[in-house]
């Protein structure tokens, strides 16, 4: 449809991330890029039906909410019901087994994305044909990385099957602990992967270190902009994915808060609406909305940990800072190398627990004082994830608050397909071209469309051209 | 062989002691006809139909037709199954029943039959009830949801508790079980310890706080189907698939 003035631009469905999305690129009088906006059109409305459940059902309710890593819904709610139940001083075998379990998922969820999403971009380029420009393109001209990418998954998988019960949509994590240890049959089981899957993490660091090192000036200028960045830290201000305080940093690094408790997120961080989405959009308040917006996941917890404690992965998070100046990098594509980092770091962690006598013991569950709210944060694969609870006397949920980091990363990938669509938008059309592109940008941050909205279906993205006068001269979709 | 009465069942013949049921029956010869209201040690109750057989070429549930000597039952047949089937899938469309958040998923006797009779998915349209949940007792939460209205409770608490505290009101679509306070289960003397709650075979009735405690793979229906190993043709879904 063609119309006087300005247009807008809508790519939809946006493939190759999880879950349903649309662009809309908005263009001004004189025909050049206004804004763009990144919507998500699924609702799921998950912090509402929950309410007038009992509270110990959240962990196994709530991890429905995704597909792709249930483990970290599973795992929050667990950690904000332990609160209610004033189990949060967890044994160290329970503490053990649901951290081994989130570095299963992390590892399996990088593996997925990097894999099976991300790699087709990577090895043929942004632009190469479509027709082959994904998994099984890559499994026919790289064989032997396709089945790389399918076994380190099913490691992970298996990992959470050991620890959840199930590979997907487990039931480990209870109030106040666990509901299994680890058997040695088990343990011995993992272990027997465990160098091979070593290797291949260190590989795969390798081919996304290469290729950003290979492309860093186009990179830099692809869809990036400095940020600030928030993510857990431990107490010495080490990576960590499964507890620690809240730490913001600005785009130079300088602290903004540091080890902040998460049963006070609300005093730092809020979340503004706007009216052309389902997702919100949380702001440090410190900073206001217009300044406040964040980076959430690999890229922010790679740069703005002090360290990584354990010694490969730290390598190359030394590397990583050295390139970006011992800033956080603004690159947005750099998401894929801070991914792998940790994938690597996740299989460290997961040596280590593997070797603690620890998982099994068989003192599994504590229980205290009973509380009315739990509150709890988690790093997921994609990002921080906040669970907030309310219950009555009854034991039911009464308010449910969920932050997402796909919800996190909605500023900064509106950002990203901005900045993308002023690159490469060129006349009133949408070409193929200008589609691979906004896609890649917006599958830098994994993002997880179905948790963000706490929204249900497969993932397809539009895009849509709108004139000034609001308009829609053109639209592309895929999916 | 012993001598004494007996009957046939699916072509094997068994015997009888006067006074018993077809259930009871076959139970004592370790044939399992499938069934939900019925529990040993209750009052047979007949409402949920589950156990229908064809006793002489008539249907009848099998928990309250008494067997008698020389009687041909019919129930592990395609036509007998086929009903039951249609049975289960009305029991799942007329509540809400959602297995993955439900503690009593791997134990639950409605979705262990689901699996016995290969229901992956009910033909019928769900009715998405709204019904609520009474958590007003300490210690027992009454999830209206997953009630099948089968009695269990009623016939427990009467029977075994010496309690009454539940019983039906309404009719037809709109029944439903209620508590002999008349409102909430808080004021009347249910106890944790009474056996109604370990009658009920869904999470209709459930201790409170006790979640997810037992895990997966150590259930009572994760490693053998309900009644046992059944036909192979019934049993495509692995526990694999279990929600």
């Amino acid at each position: 449809m063609q119309a006087s003035g300005g247009k807008t631009i809508t790519i939809e469905p946006v493939t190759r991330v999880e879950g349903h999305g649309k662009v809309t690129i908005l263009m001004d009088e004189s025909g050049h890029v206004a804004r763009a906006r990144f919507h998500v059109v699924e609702f799921r409305g998950f912090e509402r039906f929950i309410q007038g459940r009992p509270y110990w059902e959240m962990p196994v309710a709530v991890q429905r909410l995704c597909g792709i890593c249930p483990v970290s819904h599973h795992l929050c709610a667990a950690k904000a019901v332990d609160r209610i139940v004033g189990g949060e001083n967890l044994t160290p075998t329970a503490e053990k087994m649901r951290r081994l379990m989130h570095y299963g998922q992390t590892y399996q969820s990088h593996a997925l994305h990097f894999f099976h999403l991300a790699s087709p971009d990577l090895l043929f380029g942004f632009g190469s044909d479509v027709a082959s420009r994904h998994v099984l393109g890559v499994a026919a001209m790289h064989p032997e990385l396709a089945r790389q990418g399918i076994l380190m998954r099913k490691y992970g998988q298996e990992i959470i099957k050991a620890t959840a019960g199930k590979k997907v949509h487990g039931t480990g994590a209870i109030p106040g602990g666990i509901n299994k240890n680890l058997s040695l049959a088990e343990r011995d089981e993992l272990l027997a992967d465990l160098d091979q899957n070593r290797a291949w993490s260190l590989a795969a660091v390798k081919i996304a270190r290469d290729y950003t090192l290979a492309h860093i000036d186009t990179l830099a200028g692809f869809g990036s902009f400095p940020s600030n960045h928030v993510c857990l830290v431990r107490q010495d201000g080490a990576m960590d994915l499964y507890d620690g305080g809240l730490r913001a940093v600005d785009a130079e690094g300088q602290v903004i808060f540091d080890h902040v408790a998460p049963e006070t997120y609300l005093d730092h961080i809020a979340e503004d609406v706007r009216p052309w989405s389902y997702m919100k959009f949380p702001f440090l308040k410190a900073l206001g909305p217009e300044n406040g917006w964040y980076r959430v996941g690999p890229l922010s917890r790679v740069s703005a940990c002090d360290f990584i404690d354990t010694p490969l992965a730290e390598a190359e998070r030394k590397v990583f800072k050295e390139v970006s100046g011992g800033k956080p990098s603004p690159v947005t594509m750099a998401y894929h190398w801070a991914r792998m980092i940790e994938l690597l770091h996740s299989v460290e962690k997961i040596d280590e627990l593997l070797h603690d006598p620890d998982l099994q013991g068989e003192d599994l569950v504590v229980k205290g004082t009973r509380r009315s709210e739990g509150i709890a944060i988690v790093e997921a694969p994609r990002g921080t994830l906040f669970h907030h609870y309310r219950v009555n006397d009854d034991d039911q949920v009464v308010m449910a608050n969920l932050i997402v980091s796909t919800t996190s990363n909605n500023e900064p990938m509106n950002r990203a397909v901005e900045s993308v669509a002023r690159q490469y938008l060129d006349g009133q059309t949408i070409t193929e071209g200008l589609l691979n592109h906004i896609e890649v940008a917006i599958r830098a941050y994994d993002p997880c469309l179905s948790c963000a909205t706490h929204a249900l279906g497969q993932m397809p993205l539009a895009v849509e051209l709108v004139d000034a006068s609001g308009a829609v001269i053109d639209r592309r979709t895929r999916g | 062989m012993s001598e004494g009465p007996r009957f046939t069942l699916d072509g094997r013949e068994i015997p009888l002691v006067p006074g018993q049921t077809v259930i009871e029956a076959a139970d004592a010869a370790g044939i399992y006809i499938p069934r939900l209201c019925h529990k040993p040690g209750l009052e047979p109750f007949g409402s949920c139909r589950v156990c229908t057989v064809k006793a002489n070429g008539r249907s009848v549930a099998a928990c309250t037709y008494p067997a008698s000597p020389g009687m041909i039952v019919e129930s592990d047949t395609e036509e007998v199954n086929a009903h039951r089937k249609l049975l289960l899938e009305m029991l799942f469309v007329e509540g809400n029943h959602f297995c993955m958040s439900c503690e009593k998923s791997g134990n639950c006797e409605l979705q262990a039959l689901g699996y016995r009779f290969a229901i992956s998915a009910p033909q019928l349209e769900f009715q998405f009830p709204v019904r609520d949940v009474d958590a007003s007792h300490p210690d027992i939460l009454i999830d209206h949801n997953r009630c099948i209205l089968c009695a269990r409770c009623v016939r427990a608490s009467r029977d075994l508790d010496k309690k009454e505290v539940f019983g039906f009101v309404g009719r037809g679509p709109h029944k439903r079980i209620a508590v002999s306070s008349g409102t909430r289960l808080r004021d009347t003397d249910a106890d944790v310890t009474d056996q109604a709650i370990d009658a009920c075979p869904v999470g209709a009735l459930l201790r409170k706080r006790v979640g997810f405690a037992v895990p997966v793979g150590r259930r009572l229906y994760d490693k053998v189907p309900i009644g046992g190993v059944p036909p192979a043709p019934e049993v495509p879904v692995s526990e694999e698939k279990r929600a």
